[in-house]
């Protein structure tokens, strides 16, 4: 847009609209604090469920790529934090704890780093092999890296123990910057802020930079080309498109987005277990994106927050009213949220595909246009 | 016991394995062969197919205590049967039909759905824990040369035998199976030749279902277990034995089940004896996974599959 | 006499499975010519498209691209090195507009990366700026300018061929390979195709095209080759393919021959 001045209406719109969300986003938690912690623990959640859906995004909306094991990538920026900020290391392992004699405590401006890098690597090791194969193939062969991840997780506490297990690793690091640990709530420009708020605006924050990243890459020379390849790959590489290497691309940036929440998730958690990182959340967060509109950034963010919230919802309210219908509580919210999530994802792909908030159609031919006929009589050539 | 008897021993239990995968893998690749789409739910209709068994043994039991152990297993299969069928005909009507001409990735995301729903549902009818599938059949070992096996090991290596040769024979010698290998070539040619694509479609669905139940009640014998996400693991091993031998390749799910079953029982023995257990049973599930990746990255047309180019 | 080659290529021959699609075909193709591929159904014409920009891996074959070898084995290669196509089946990305299809073709002439767009750096902006104004030229150039906003899809059959056209000039081609350009086109739309590809030539751009419409054949390509089976019946200037006997009997069969 190189329309200049505030004298622009649309313009003048979009500010407004900006400024709005921004006193909602800084409000929000403190509304969400006086109806009680629970709530504000889901909007931090929410925040970083936005950006788990953000780059899943980038390799399902954007380059079309269907990803079954994302939550893979989440869970090596979550191991990969937790390993480097607690105990865990230390006390299995003589020779560092010798060389870091006061513990592992990484702190938070290389943690994030770290661990978006090596879930990078993790996404081109694992894409370079299968970056090629036809749509449910990939799907499935993602599906099965993700468990693979899981399954080493769950079992690398022998002969080395690495991960511990089932049991998870204990004890990490809240987030410190400067003065301020996340874990004891802090008090800014005179607000008291409870632990969980302060981790709600910083998730916030990297949401909103993760945003700008992808607004950034989907308006951009890469964000064709991954539109073209989902288009149609072959006609892509006849205009020049290295479609292997925008893929893993593709694939390395998703992973990042990944491996940056699942940083901030092991800080905000203290702990991780490998039962947090199954093939379920990987189809939550494809079910995130699938129901706000499938490369429509703002659908994704409404998708996201969307199936975060709305399971809160549930819990706060079929359950009591289950236990005033019935006496009992007859169907878990679990098993709800769950059941939720199933006929979701059947009643988008059949009623409405492109999700609830797709972006909007370019412009469409005139009327009186003829419709394109169709082939011409098929020449083999 | 010398190495040769583990071989054996484990020669056997790959094929006991290997025929149930066979089973599964059946009906992912007839769907694939006509349809185009990977079934993601089939895993759950064995699921739902043992856990109707159980209840329905349970019922039986309770209602007639006198029932033989084989009684109470033909009945949990009859039950099992169309139960199975029933949920796989209104998944394919509700869910799939409709999207039979949408983009590839729109019926995928829905069979997860569908898979979701099941298990859910499973959850809500039978509950979250595991319950126990009771041991119908006598479990006295009973040696085969140097090898152990009991009853229902060899009634599932029989079973399976028996109803491949039969489904072989319906897809070769009947008309509903000259019908299934029309669609699955070319649907619009068949339908000009007077077969009924939907019908076909439905069958094809059908059978899948009941070979998966009957897989279903088996595997809920052998390991006495039965819960609502007991079919994921069986049915994504059963996808590999079905890419392994040639998705769409009836004759190759079947042997591609049994050489997943004999991989994965040889492979997961060998492992845990060579690491002394550390490296054993764990990682059986990865073994089917590694199977996977390789077998969808070196050679994607599988053992029997013939190769697709793509043409401009 | 030193002719100033943008193609040639010779000795290619693939064979899939029993059939034998090509067998010893070769081209020459001269700096600012418009070369002809006909031959009847089946010949083997986008199979010869297809391996020269290497859809398809020949069995043998030399390759030449403005006097140096190529090896025709990426497709993307292929396009960075200079050869452009079109399909047979119009192949755009449908859900893009007009405008962003010729965009994408600008993207193998241009080299701004993730980092640079997501920074917006003053080099990645003007790039862009670069892209989207040299693709709305090529809109304009083909005819569609008005169009560049509409989804791909909409356009009008027409249209669309001269959009994948304007795709394939983004690339800036040394040679530009048409496969039936004008299939599905009226007269006028013809007419009108003709004008534009001899513009193309005259603006510098080589053009290869396959084509079953003989007159337009014959009125626009300076030299012509038939395939017919795979192999070449015959090539020369359109007016003396026209006149000879196999040519005739490979499109029409033996009794048309004139005796």
């Amino acid at each position: 847009m190189a329309s200049f001045g505030g004298t622009d209406p649309h313009r003048r719109a979009a500010l407004a609209a900006t400024a709005l969300i921004a006193v909602v986003l800084l409000v929000l938690p403190l509304a969400a604090g006086w109806l009680g912690p629970a709530w504000v623990r889901t909007l931090a959640f929410a925040a970083l469920y936005v950006m788990l859906a953000l780059g899943l995004n980038i390799v399902v909306g954007f380059a079309g790529l269907l990803d079954l094991g994302y939550i893979a990538f989440y869970a090596v920026g979550a191991y990969t934090f937790a390993l480097l900020a607690s105990p865990h290391l230390t006390d299995n392992f003589p020779s560092i704890a010798r060389t870091f004699p006061d513990g592992l405590h990484v702190p938070i401006w290389a943690a994030i780093p770290l661990g978006a890098a090596i879930a990078a690597a993790f996404g081109v090791l694992l894409g370079a092999p299968v970056l090629k194969l036809r749509g449910d193939y990939l799907a499935i062969v993602t599906l099965g890296f993700g468990e693979i991840i899981r399954i080493f997780l769950n079992n690398l506490n022998a002969p080395i123990n690495l991960t511990n297990g089932p049991q998870g690793i204990t004890l990490i690091d809240p987030v410190r910057i400067g003065p301020l640990r996340f874990d004891h709530g802090a008090s800014v420009f005179g607000l008291a802020l409870s632990s969980l708020q302060l981790y709600y605006y910083l998730f916030t924050a990297l949401a909103l930079l993760c945003i700008l990243v992808c607004v950034r890459l989907q308006d951009s020379r890469l964000g064709r080309a991954w539109m073209a390849i989902r288009e149609d790959e072959i006609a892509a590489k006849a205009m020049g498109i290295n479609v292997r290497n925008v893929k893993l691309l593709a694939f390395g940036l998703g992973a990042t987005f990944g491996g940056v929440s699942g940083s901030m998730f092991a800080a905000f958690q203290g702990f991780v277990s490998p039962e947090s990182f199954s093939l379920m959340e990987s189809v939550i967060v494809l079910s995130m994106i699938v129901l706000g509109g499938l490369g429509h950034i703002p659908g994704v963010i409404l998708g996201a927050v969307m199936l975060s919230v709305f399971p809160e919802l549930l819990r706060h309210t079929v359950g009591p009213m289950q236990t005033q219908l019935f006496g009992r509580i007859l169907i878990d919210t679990e098993v709800l949220r769950m059941l939720l999530y199933g006929v979701a994802l059947v009643l988008i792909m059949l009623y409405r595909p492109k999700g609830l908030w797709p972006a909007p159609q370019h412009g469409v031919a005139p009327r009186g246009v003829a419709q394109p006929p169709p082939m011409p009589p098929a020449a083999a050539a | 016991m010398g190495s040769w008897d583990t071989f054996v021993q484990q020669v056997f239990n790959g094929l006991v394995l290997g025929s149930l995968y066979a089973l599964i893998a059946l009906g992912y690749t007839m769907v694939y062969g006509i349809v185009n789409l990977i079934n993601f739910a089939h895993g759950d209709v064995l699921m739902v197919g043992a856990l109707t068994a159980l209840s329905a043994v349970a019922l039986a039991h309770g209602l007639a205590p006198g029932i033989p152990g084989w009684g109470l297993m033909l009945i949990g299969m009859l039950a099992a049967v169309p139960v199975c069928v029933l949920i796989s005909l209104l998944m394919e009507r509700v869910a799939y039909r409709p999207l039979r001409n949408a983009p590839r990735l729109a019926p995928l995301i829905t069979a997860i759905g569908v898979s979701i729903l099941l298990q859910t549902l499973a959850m809500i009818i039978w509950g979250r824990n595991h319950r126990t599938f009771p041991q119908l059949l006598s479990s006295d070992p009973i040696a085969i040369g140097p090898a152990t096996v009991t009853v229902t090991k060899l009634l599932v290596v029989a079973l399976s035998a028996i109803i491949m040769v039969a489904l072989l024979l319906l897809v070769q010698r009947t008309r509903l199976g000259r019908a299934m290998r029309a669609t699955a070539e070319n649907p619009r040619v068949a339908a000009l030749m007077g077969v009924n694509p939907n019908a076909v479609i439905a069958a094809t669905f059908a059978i899948g279902a009941a070979l998966a139940a009957v897989a279903g009640v088996m595997y809920a014998s052998l390991y006495s277990v039965a819960h609502f996400y007991m079919g994921f693991i069986p049915g994504l091993k059963a996808f590999t034995a079905a890419v392994l031998g040639g998705i769409g390749n009836i004759p190759g799910a079947m042997l591609g089940g049994i050489l997943l079953g004999l991989i994965e029982a040889l492979g997961a023995g060998y492992i845990d004896q060579f690491s002394d257990g550390l490296f054993g049973s764990n990682y059986q599930d990865v073994f089917a996974f590694i199977v996977l990746c390789a077998v969808l990255i070196l050679r994607p047309s599988g053992l029997l599959g013939e190769r697709v180019a793509d043409r401009a | 006499m030193a002719r100033d080659l943008v193609l040639n290529v010779s000795g290619i021959s693939k064979r899939f499975g029993g059939l034998q699609a090509l067998q010893e075909v070769g081209l020459r193709i001269e700096r600012q010519q418009i070369y002809g591929l006909i031959g009847p159904n089946g010949a083997g014409k986008t199979t010869f498209f297809n391996v020269v920009t290497g859809l398809v891996r020949p069995d043998a074959g030399t390759f030449q691209l403005e006097g140096r070898a190529y090896e025709p084995t990426s497709v993307h290669r292929v396009a960075a090195a200079g050869i452009a196509r079109t399909f047979q089946n119009i192949r755009l990305f449908a859900e893009m507009t007009a405008l962003e299809n010729v965009m994408v073709g600008r993207h193998v002439r241009t080299h701004c990366g993730a980092l640079a767009s997501v920074l917006r750096t003053r080099g990645a902006r003007r790039e862009e700026e670069q892209i989207r104004q040299r693709s709305g030229e090529l809109l304009e150039y083909v005819g569609i300018g008005r169009l560049g906003h509409l989804q791909a899809r909409t356009l009008s059959y027409g249209d669309q061929r001269r959009l994948e056209i304007a795709r394939a000039l983004a690339t800036d081609p040394k040679l530009l390979a048409l496969d039936e350009p004008a299939a599905g086109m009226n007269a006028t739309e013809k007419i009108d195709l003709r004008a534009l590809l001899e513009r193309i030539r005259a603006d510098g751009i080589t053009i290869l095209l396959i084509e079953h419409d003989v007159k337009l054949v014959m009125g626009l390509c300076d030299q012509v080759t038939v395939l017919d089976e795979g192999r070449i019946i015959k090539e020369g200037s359109p007016g003396q393919v026209q006149h000879d006997p196999a040519v005739i009997e490979a499109y029409l069969g033996r009794a048309h021959v004139p005796v």
